[in-house]
Parts: structure tokens; C-alpha cells; sequence
């Protein structure tokens, strides 16, 4: 027989084109990046991300992108527990909706996100009499990373939240468990790996974001410039040695974000599997 | 500690109902607090798309959409899709089938780093195809010499947006090739049906709603793609321009409703999206 070996075909034809599609359109690249940042030396690519400009933007990054998540954590969970747990009219609508950041193109986002906030926006006016101004500083970088990272953090707890068992709640009522008690020693460690991976999620999304963050980020220098606008700035004045160690910092942060997060949840699996 | 109240737990008694009236008061704060948030975060610039775009009345609205750059951007954004999500679905079939029906060294890498591009920026997407087929990249400069401009062109914009929606067919097929397994495969193949009717008649069919989903997912990313293809393609208007660029440069052009008008076809396709996810969802749901 001709399947003696595998009983199913086409193992050789599937493999040979998935390793072929995955080095040309991802590896290949990729490790190309990495051989550009360090073709001028280690030392070359040290001072192009050590700039008091790239630094700013990686800080500055890491700063908005932090803060973003951390709001999604608190807002997110609070959708997420009344998605999973109470019934309203319209519920199945507004679960759609969390959906919409990702299929909304990020340029669309932006200009929709700078005409709010704009000072002679529908929220910008209500907030300028008030002397806090959103759009073009720091404060609109992080409503915008906050409007794309929502979808990360609500689908990755929504799920734990609905398969915890409200039978469990109302025991820790009866034996005089305070609301704030259950949620705290009932409800808390569970969905807590969740809410982590949620924020790393987040946090990760947020770190490469650059279409719904540059219309309304003001884009100044050493002040609310974001490192993928940088690397853009770079490759403008041909400084493709600069563009791609950035790139490589901005790469493997947030592939160590992933990373950890993978760590951490196969950790929790395997205790959840011993206990 | 307050006293335990064993009883509830088997009828309810009066402390029970007591405890009835503040939990719902919190659950309508919890409503409200979500829905108020996710109105200004989501919902709010969604309208004020709507409400931007139609400031200088249905005519110019009408007008934006239907000038000549505008439908060159539509043309161009239909033709990249009409490319990248056919390629990513064949590469999603035979990575789902390699990965889902047979054990092999290097799996789990293999998987995992079909999952990269998902962490990589969009920028840094389009960065690396400057850097590989660039005009001042050894296989660029030799392309450009023979008449094919890759960076700058669309064949460039194809490529970096082949690699934002990588895996999103991937994803969805390996997860549903390894559920569904090999049984039913084997049983046509013993029954005489060669590999690829086995294939087409056996194995598509199973996983076509999840399959449907990855396709969907990906062209919606494709479509409204923003940094990857704005680092390669040039922004030459009517030429280079795809319909979220087109945004961008109508807004650097101050003309600030036409920019919506454009914006607000980019949100009917979002919310087109949305709706044939739930539609599939369900369909995945309920076999």
C-alpha cells in the first residue's frame, strides 16, 4: 500500500509549504532586521537605542502603554463580569461591540479619537473649561491604547468568569462573607490569571500600536513621541541602521511580554492539574 | 464574624430577601458603570465618524466617496485583499493539516512561531520588507534594475500586509484539524478515496464554519490595515493609496469631512465584520 507508512497523505507537501511561506514572509525578514541592527557593530546599535530621543520614546512607550492596560484591567473586568453574569436587554449587542476595536481600522480610530477630545470636541469641550486637555498630550495616547486593547482583556476573562459557579459566591455570603470579602477571596484569585494575561495582552498590543495613537498623540520629540512613529521618522531620513535596532528592542519586548505570559499560564495549569 | 446563616443556603428566609435589595441596586451600578464606559471608549467615535462625515451635508459626503482618488484607494484596498487573504488561506490549510493530523519533531515551535507576527508592530511589519527588498537592499536593487518596484508599490504593501494577517486562518484551521482528528480521514482513505478527494470532500467540509471565521477575520485586517502598509507604500495618491492611507492624507489635507466620509466606509466594513462573526459564532455553536 502506498500509505503503509503514514496512513494519512500530503504530510511532506503541507510541512514543505508552511516551513517554505513561514521563512520567506516571516523568518527570513525578520532575522534580516536583526542582521541590519547589529551590521554597523553591537556599539552602533547600542547608541542609536541609547538617543536621549529613543529612550524617551521607549520610556514614554512603556509609560502609556502600562497605564492603558492597567485601565482596561479595572473597566474590562467590570464589562467582562456584567457580559458573563447579567442579563439585560441588548446583551448579545454589546458583546458584539467589544469585538469592534479589532475589526475597526486603527486610522479610523484615531481621527474618530482626536475630533472627541480635540478641545472643541464633543468631550474635549465638556473637559477644556475644566483645564484638562486630552488630544495631542499623553493623557489621548492612552485613551487610544486603551480603545485597542478593551477586546484583549474582556475575551480573555469574560470566558473564567462565566464558568465560576455562583453556587460558590453565595456559600461565602452565607457563612457572612462581606461583598467585598467574596470578591476579594472568592472571586479575586480566581480570575486572577486571567486579569494578568489579559493585561499582558493588553499591554503587548498597545506596545506596537501606531495607527490610532499618531493622530492624537501630538507626536512631540522627548515628549509624546511613540517608538513606532520613531522608527517611521528614522526610515524617512534614510537611517535604516537606527530604524531597525529600535525595531528589535520594540520585537523582543513584546515577545518577552508573550513569553512570560505563556510561562505563567502553563505554571497555573499545571498546579490547577495537580490540585 | 457575623453569625453563619446555614439556612439560606436551603430556603430563603428574610435575611436572604434583605440581602436581595442591595445586589441588585450594585448589579444595575456594575450595568451601568460597563455600559458607560464601553459607550465613550467605543461607541462615541463611532458616531462622531458618522456625525464628522456628514458635517457638510449628504452631497459632499457623496462627493468624497466617489472621487477619483477615493475609488482608485477602494480599487487598490480590494486588490491587496483579493491577494494576501487567498495566500494566507492556502498557507493556513497546509500548516492546519501538517500540524492538526500528524505528530512530528518541532511542533510546538513550529506552532508557535506561526503565532510572531500577532506580536510584532505594524510598523516593524512593513520596516523589514525596506529592509529586504528595498531599493537599496541587494535584492531590491537588483529587482529595480529589471523593472519590478517592490517597496514603494504595491507588491511591497501586499507583502507587509501578508504578514500582519499571517495567522489568523492558521489559528483558527490548526485548533480545528486537531479537534476533529484523523478517524473519519482514515475511514475514506480504507473506503478507496485518494488524499485530495479525502481532503475536499472530508476534512474541508468539517472545519468550513471555523474556517470561514479565519478568512473573515483576516480580509477585515487586510482591509483596514494602516501602519505595516504606510511604512511601503510611498502615499502617492491615486496610486499608492489604500483606503485607511487615503484617511490619512485627505486628513493631513485639512479636509477634515471628506476624511470621514472615506473613515465611515471603513466602519460599515468593520461592522459587516462583526456581524458575519456572530453569524459564523453561532454556526460553530450549534453544529
Amino acid at each position: 500500500m502506498a500509505y503503509s507508512h503514514r496512513a494519512i497523505p500530503g504530510f511532506r507537501l503541507s510541512l514543505g509549504f508552511t516551513l517554505f511561506y513561514l521563512s520567506a514572509l516571516v523568518l527570513i525578514p525578520l532575522a534580516l532586521l536583526v542582521a541590519k541592527s547589529q551590521s554597523g557593530g553591537f556599539s552602533a546599535f547600542w547608541r542609536a537605542v541609547t538617543t536621549p530621543r529613543a529612550l524617551a520614546s521607549l520610556k514614554f512607550t512603556l509609560f502609556v502603554s502600562f497605564v492603558a492596560a492597567a485601565i482596561n484591567v479595572v473597566f474590562g473586568s467590570i464589562l467582562a463580569w456584567v457580559l458573563a453574569r447579567i442579563p439585560f436587554p441588548g446583551r448579545r449587542f454589546v458583546d458584539a461591540l467589544v469585538d469592534l476595536p479589532l475589526a475597526l481600522p486603527t486610522a479610523v480610530a484615531g481621527i474618530a479619537l482626536t475630533a472627541l477630545y480635540a478641545d472643541r470636541g464633543w468631550i474635549g469641550s465638556l473637559l477644556a473649561p475644566l483645564g484638562i486637555h486630552v488630544a495631542f498630550r499623553w493623557t489621548g495616547v492612552v485613551i487610544a491604547l486603551v480603545f485597542v486593547g478593551l477586546p484583549f482583556l474582556v475575551r480573555t476573562v469574560q470566558p473564567v468568569i462565566a464558568e465560576l459557579d455562583p453556587a460558590v459566591e453565595e456559600a461565602a455570603a452565607t457563612l457572612g462573607a462581606s461583598p467585598i470579602q467574596t470578591f476579594a477571596f472568592v472571586i479575586l484569585p480566581t480570575i486572577f490569571p486571567a486579569l494578568r494575561a489579559g493585561f499582558a495582552a493588553a499591554f503587548a498590543r498597545a506596545l506596537g500600536e501606531y495607527g490610532s495613537v499618531v493622530f492624537i498623540a501630538g507626536n512631540m520629540p522627548m515628549k509624546t513621541e511613540i517608538s513606532a512613529l520613531l522608527i517611521m521618522t528614522k526610515l524617512d531620513q534614510f537611517d535604516y541602521v537606527g530604524a531597525a535596532s529600535l525595531g528589535v528592542v520594540m520585537l523582543a519586548t513584546s515577545l518577552l511580554v508573550l513569553l512570560l505570559v505563556h510561562a505563567s499560564r502553563t505554571a497555573s495549569e499545571r498546579r490547577r492539574a495537580v490540585a | 464574624m457575623q453569625s453563619p446563616d446555614l439556612a439560606g443556603l436551603f430556603v430563603s428566609t428574610p435575611s436572604a430577601a434583605r440581602r436581595d435589595r442591595p445586589r441588585a441596586l450594585a448589579r444595575a451600578a456594575l450595568t451601568a458603570v460597563a455600559l458607560a464606559f464601553l459607550g465613550v471608549v467605543v461607541v462615541l467615535p463611532v458616531l462622531a465618524v458618522f456625525a464628522k462625515a456628514l458635517e457638510d451635508g449628504v452631497f459632499a459626503y457623496l462627493r468624497a466617496v466617489v472621487e477619483a482618488d477615493a475609488l482608485a484607494a477602494m480599487r487598490l484596498t480590494l486588490w491587496i485583499a483579493l491577494l494576501v487573504v487567498p495566500a494566507n488561506t492556502v498557507f493556513g490549510l497546509a500548516a492546519g493539516w501538517a500540524i492538526g493530523k500528524f505528530e512530528f519533531r518541532g511542533k510546538t515551535l513550529l506552532t508557535s512561531l506561526i503565532e510572531v507576527p500577532f506580536a510584532v508592530s505594524p510598523v516593524i511589519s512593513g520596516l523589514i520588507f525596506v529592509l529586504a527588498v528595498g531599493p537599496r537592499s541587494v535584492l531590491g536593487g537588483r529587482l529595480l534594475e529589471s523593472g519590478i518596484r517592490v517597496i514603494f508599490a504595491w507588491p511591497g504593501m501586499a507583502l507587509a500586509t501578508a504578514f500582519v494577517t499571517f495567522g489568523y486562518v492558521a489559528r483558527q484551521v490548526i485548533t480545528l484539524m486537531e479537534t476533529t482528528g484523523r478517524d473519519k480521514e482514515e475511514a475514506a482513505l480504507v473506503l478507496g478515496a485518494s488524499g485530495w478527494q479525502t481532503f475536499w470532500r472530508v476534512s474541508l467540509p468539517s472545519i468550513r464554519w471555523g474556517l470561514l471565521y479565519g478568512v473573515i477575520l483576516c480580509n477585515a485586517r487586510a482591509m483596514g490595515e494602516f501602519g505595516g502598509v504606510s511604512v511601503v507604500s510611498g502615499h502617492v495618491r491615486g496610486m499608492t493609496n489604500t483606503l485607511p492611507l487615503y484617511v490619512e492624507t485627505l486628513y493631513d489635507d485639512y479636509r477634515f469631512s471628506a476624511s470621514f466620509a472615506v473613515a465611515s466606509l471603513l466602519v460599515f466594513l468593520a461592522v459587516v465584520t462583526l456581524i458575519a462573526k456572530v453569524l459564523v459564532e453561532r454556526k460553530i455553536k450549534v453544529p
